[in-house]
């Protein structure tokens, strides 16, 4: 901007009129860019159909003692496990202070419904499925980077930094029971 | 168009009155043949020097045989696998085209690590040229996600716990990690929104790259090439047109990089893929051995090797930190080598370390495909990788800063014709 006008308001020692123009056009483009780009970006979050699959029931009845399975609840694995007295005693029996992110066994299960592990079945590392009954501690070995999970879901080594996750769930019966 | 540089002085002279009348309007005529026919060149480059040229190539190919894979290919979790096996079996020469993008994405890979290796090794990241050598690391994120998405899309079981693992790889990130997880997603776990919008990313991203390849040749074109010899082109003595000398340099190489190519492609298309991933995807199950494809096994190793936590930073993210730090810090290599002297040709004790560098990134990738409760040379495969992750920042963070300071350099020579042609007795 060389002309005339212009010269004689750069050498104003104060901002000037023009100057506050400049910014506060600049501004309200920025905002209008960012209102426009918004949506363009937010088109990739979950959609009203995937939002919808919420909650699920599942009847426990069919699954023997020692016998697991992997139902999906909102596109995710989710493990039903139904333990036995042996891996729940040894579940009890690990001392909190060997834990990495401790928890009781009680805390991981319902009340009156400790035969009952329900987790998300993704590992906590990045993602992948573990496999059951298997690994050092007699619950679960991620095939990808090689965690190990004991009877309680729980991580005893390698690299996953949390336990496996439990869904919000309740026990509509006891062979009834509702996730998510 | 006209650049800054001094090199050339322009060698065109227009001979007909349209010639003339255009170079005036538009002088494309006069920017070909000053850029692509008449650039002086180093006459002193060498073999390793036709991979830029192989690149380029191996690009065209890529977008070629890509866009007429996508005449057939639907990107829909129920009809994804069987349109690639469609592609492969009923598509007229589908067979062939599926097998050439498939082997060609490897091919890509196997020229860009020897184009980022000749670069390391003579110092051709160091100035006046950091901004092309940042471009060409820009253009090595890229491929590495396009050929991500790419490799999404035939919807098997290596394609789908991919995109589960490298997904979650952002889910590290503390607070707005599990917000950016479902938006990378579509969804709490990879499913049809997914697809869909990496086969929309996997056809933009080469076109963004072809771009990223303009600039980085016009980032070449202001300094010219570094050479073999490291020592900067002095007089017209030193370089040679690129057009015969290169251009037919490059074709040659690229004929011969063809050969394995071809191979690949008739021989034995799926020998560098998975068996895993003619499975289609399941959500329930992980397969038991899960690797990434050949390429990406060095920084996947490292991913893998940070198993422990670090202070407050739980062995997840410090696996994440690693990983990308691994990519990143290749940004700042221009800045971290402190060597006056650009080729390692002149630097015997870091060439040593160089071949090191380069032996320690093999193992890595031989590490990365391991089983992660595996041995190798009596080491478990956790504490190997972890000697091996030490070894590749330590040569960015110690070697390139640190050996400037203890080295004897090699006498270079005055100029590249005296290297070439030997002493001038004038």
């Amino acid at each position: 901007m060389a002309n005339q006008p212009d010269l004689a308001l750069q050498e104003s020692p104060h901002s000037t009129r023009r100057d506050f123009l400049y910014v506060a056009s600049g501004a309200v483009g920025a905002v209008a860019v960012a209102g426009a780009v918004w949506p363009l970006i937010n088109q990739m979050n979950p959609d009203a159909s995937v939002r919808a699959l919420a909650s699920i029931e599942f009847d426990l009845s069919a699954i023997e003692e020692g016998q697991s399975v992997t139902i999906k609840w909102r596109g995710l694995p989710v493990f039903v496990r139904h333990r036995t007295a042996a891996e729940i005693e040894e579940a009890r029996a690990v001392p909190l202070s060997e834990l990495k992110d401790p928890a009781t066994d009680a805390e991981r299960t319902k009340e009156g419904h400790e035969q009952w592990l329900i987790m998300i079945a993704n590992c906590t590392h990045l993602g992948c499925v573990p496999v059951g009954e298997s690994g050092d501690y007699d619950g679960w070995l991620c095939p990808c980077h090689g965690s190990h999970y004991d009877t309680a879901g729980r991580i005893r080594k390698g690299p996953a930094p949390t336990n496996l996750v439990l869904p919000e769930y309740e026990f509509v019966s006891d062979t009834l029971v509702q996730i998510g | 168009m006209t650049t800054p540089d001094h090199n050339i002085h322009s060698t065109y002279q227009p001979t007909s009155g349209f010639e003339r009348w255009l170079d005036e309007r538009l002088p494309i005529v006069r920017f070909g043949k000053e850029h692509l026919l008449d650039f002086p060149t180093p006459r002193n480059l060498n073999y390793w020097w036709t991979f830029g040229a192989i690149l380029v190539f191996m690009l065209t190919v890529q977008i070629v045989t890509g866009i007429v894979l996508a005449m057939h290919y639907v990107p829909n979790v129920s009809l994804a696998f069987d349109s690639v096996e469609q592609i492969r079996r009923d598509v007229n020469g589908g067979r062939i085209l599926q097998a050439t993008h498939a082997v060609g994405a490897s091919m890509f890979f196997f020229a860009l690590y020897i184009h980022m290796g000749r670069n390391l090794y003579f110092g051709s990241y160091k100035a006046p040229r950091e901004i092309l050598y940042m471009l060409g690391v820009l253009l090595f994120t890229l491929v590495m996600a396009t050929a991500f998405m790419g490799y999404v899309l035939p919807w098997g079981q290596m394609s789908f716990w991919a995109a589960t693992v490298i997904t979650n790889i952002f889910a590290a990130i503390p607070v707005v990690g599990q917000p950016i997880l479902e938006l990378l997603r579509g969804g709490f776990a990879v499913d049809n929104p997914t697809l869909n919008r990496f086969f929309s990313l996997h056809y933009l991203l080469p076109f963004v790259i072809a771009a990223v390849v303009v600039l980085h040749i016009w980032a070449l074109h202001v300094p010219g090439n570094n050479n073999p010899t490291g020592v900067e082109v002095k007089s017209s003595r030193d370089t040679v047109a690129f057009h015969p000398y290169y251009t037919m340099k490059d074709l040659l190489a690229i004929v011969v990089f063809c050969i394995p190519f071809a191979w690949f492609v008739f021989m034995a298309p799926d020998i560098l893929g998975h068996p895993d991933n003619y499975v289609m995807a399941n959500s329930q199950v992980t397969p038991t051995h899960i690797v990434p494809e050949w390429y990406f096994l060095p920084f996947y190793a490292i991913l893998r090797a940070i198993d422990f936590n670090i202070l407050f930073i739980d062995s997840r993210l410090g696996g994440v930190i690693f990983f990308a730090g691994s990519i990143l810090i290749l940004f700042f290599v221009p800045w971290l080598d402190r060597s006056p002297v650009r080729s390692g040709g002149y630097r015997p004790v870091f060439k040593l370390f160089y071949w090191l560098f380069v032996v320690n990134f093999l193992m890595l990738a031989y590490l990365g495909a391991a089983p992660a409760d595996g041995t190798v040379l009596g080491l478990s495969v956790p504490t190997f990788s972890k000697i091996c992750t030490f070894y590749y920042f330590f040569y960015f963070l110690i070697v390139l800063p640190f050996l400037p300071r203890f080295e004897t350099y090699r006498p270079l020579p005055a100029s590249i014709s005296e290297n070439v042609l030997g002493r001038t007795h004038s």
